[in-house]
């Protein structure tokens, strides 16, 4: 099988990956992330051998993007040296703020897991296939990670 | 197991909303300055209809006429050139201003370079002896077959003519019958005749 024109890649992932991306860095970073995502697909792109399961290919790098995101931001001071603010608090962001601040420290493969599972709503062996582990270690990590959000979540 | 957690999780975070349209349009002008956009498009509105022009870093690779699905030509161009394809209206701009001045009777000779890799062998040959026959000038099918190396095969010039990825920039339209018949063309006759008037070879006809 060709690959297929990258725009259609875009057409077709996009709103999916950003509701992903969202849930793994948060909607002010996940747009960039989404961007950064498709320009290392573009990279890749005409090295790909076949157009399988191009769409797990696509999660693999949103996930190491996300990642990377996180880790920069976790280096970012968010006081400077008077002790001022660096970044707003979350005021206006929503109410379920907390959780998601939550959902974003867990370790990488919960937090990953946790959002295939709860919001792309995929099935554990789909999980599996699209973080490359065994069925069994996506269900480890989905309740691992709400084991954690349920010690740690309050409200 | 549904608790209140996993409702809150299932609900989501609310994604701001995403506008693809500009997430596109930031995607190709990154891949263009970065050299990684294999073959750019951009439509763009003449008296024959809306063409499509598709470019590659060597040039012009591809104009098409409004009959012909995108879809199908973006995925031909994803097998035979690259599937690094994406709208970027400005690559064509070049193109776009050329076949306006064309199309105004302000230019006889087309300046953008042709991308001519796909076009191998007795077919490539056929559309450079095409390329090269001057505004208001016609030849035939056997005159071209003969320049390009193969004077009985007019039939196989005709077919390679047929299949002009280029329409209008390698003015296939300039290719008749011997006895003075229009022959073929790929936009269709109309647009032949049209073509024709407007560079004097024919009374002037209307466009479409």
């Amino acid at each position: 099988m060709h690959l297929p024109p990258f725009e259609q890649l875009i057409d077709a992932h996009a709103a999916e990956l950003h509701r992903f991306l969202t849930g793994l860095v948060g909607p002010t970073e996940a747009e960039d992330c989404l961007q950064e995502t498709f320009m290392s697909a573009l990279r890749a792109y005409r090295r790909l051998r076949h157009g399988d399961n191009l769409r797990a290919w696509l999660y693999t790098i949103a996930q190491r993007k996300a990642t990377d995101s996180v880790r920069r931001r976790s280096r970012r001071p968010t006081r400077d040296l008077d002790g001022v603010e660096l970044r707003a608090p979350a005021a206006a962001e929503p109410a379920d703020d907390a959780l998601w601040l939550t959902v974003r420290a867990l370790p990488a493969k919960q937090r990953v897991a946790i959002v295939h599972r709860f919001v792309l709503d995929l099935a554990y062996a789909e999980i599996a296939g699209r973080m490359g582990t065994s069925e069994e270690a996506a269900r480890q990590n989905v309740s691992a990670g709400l084991r954690r959000l349920r010690r740690e979540v309050t409200s | 197991m549904s608790d209140d957690l996993e409702r809150r999780l299932r609900s989501g975070e609310n994604p701001a909303r995403l506008d693809v349209g500009r997430l596109l349009e930031a995607v190709a002008r990154r891949a263009a300055d970065e050299g990684l956009l294999d073959v750019a498009y951009g439509t763009h509105d003449s008296p024959l209809g809306r063409l499509t022009l598709f470019v590659t870093p060597r040039g012009l690779v591809r104009v098409s006429y409004p009959d012909e699905p995108i879809d199908a030509q973006l995925d031909e161009l994803a097998a035979s050139v690259s599937p690094r394809v994406m709208a970027a209206p400005e690559r064509t701009d070049a193109v776009r201003r050329q076949l306006d001045e064309y199309f105004a009777g302000d230019r006889h000779d087309f300046e953008v370079p042709i991308d001519w890799h796909l076009l191998r062998g007795f077919r490539g040959q056929v559309l450079r002896a095409t390329a090269r026959i001057p505004f208001g000038a016609v030849s035939t099918y056997r005159e071209i077959a003969t320049e390009a190396g193969s004077p009985n095969a007019y039939r196989a010039a005709g077919n390679a003519l047929g299949s002009n990825p280029v329409p209008i920039v390698v003015p296939c339209h300039r290719v008749l019958h011997a006895g003075g018949g229009l022959g073929g063309y790929t936009g269709g006759l109309e647009r032949k005749r049209f073509l024709l008037g407007l560079e004097g070879v024919l009374p002037a006809s209307s466009p479409r």
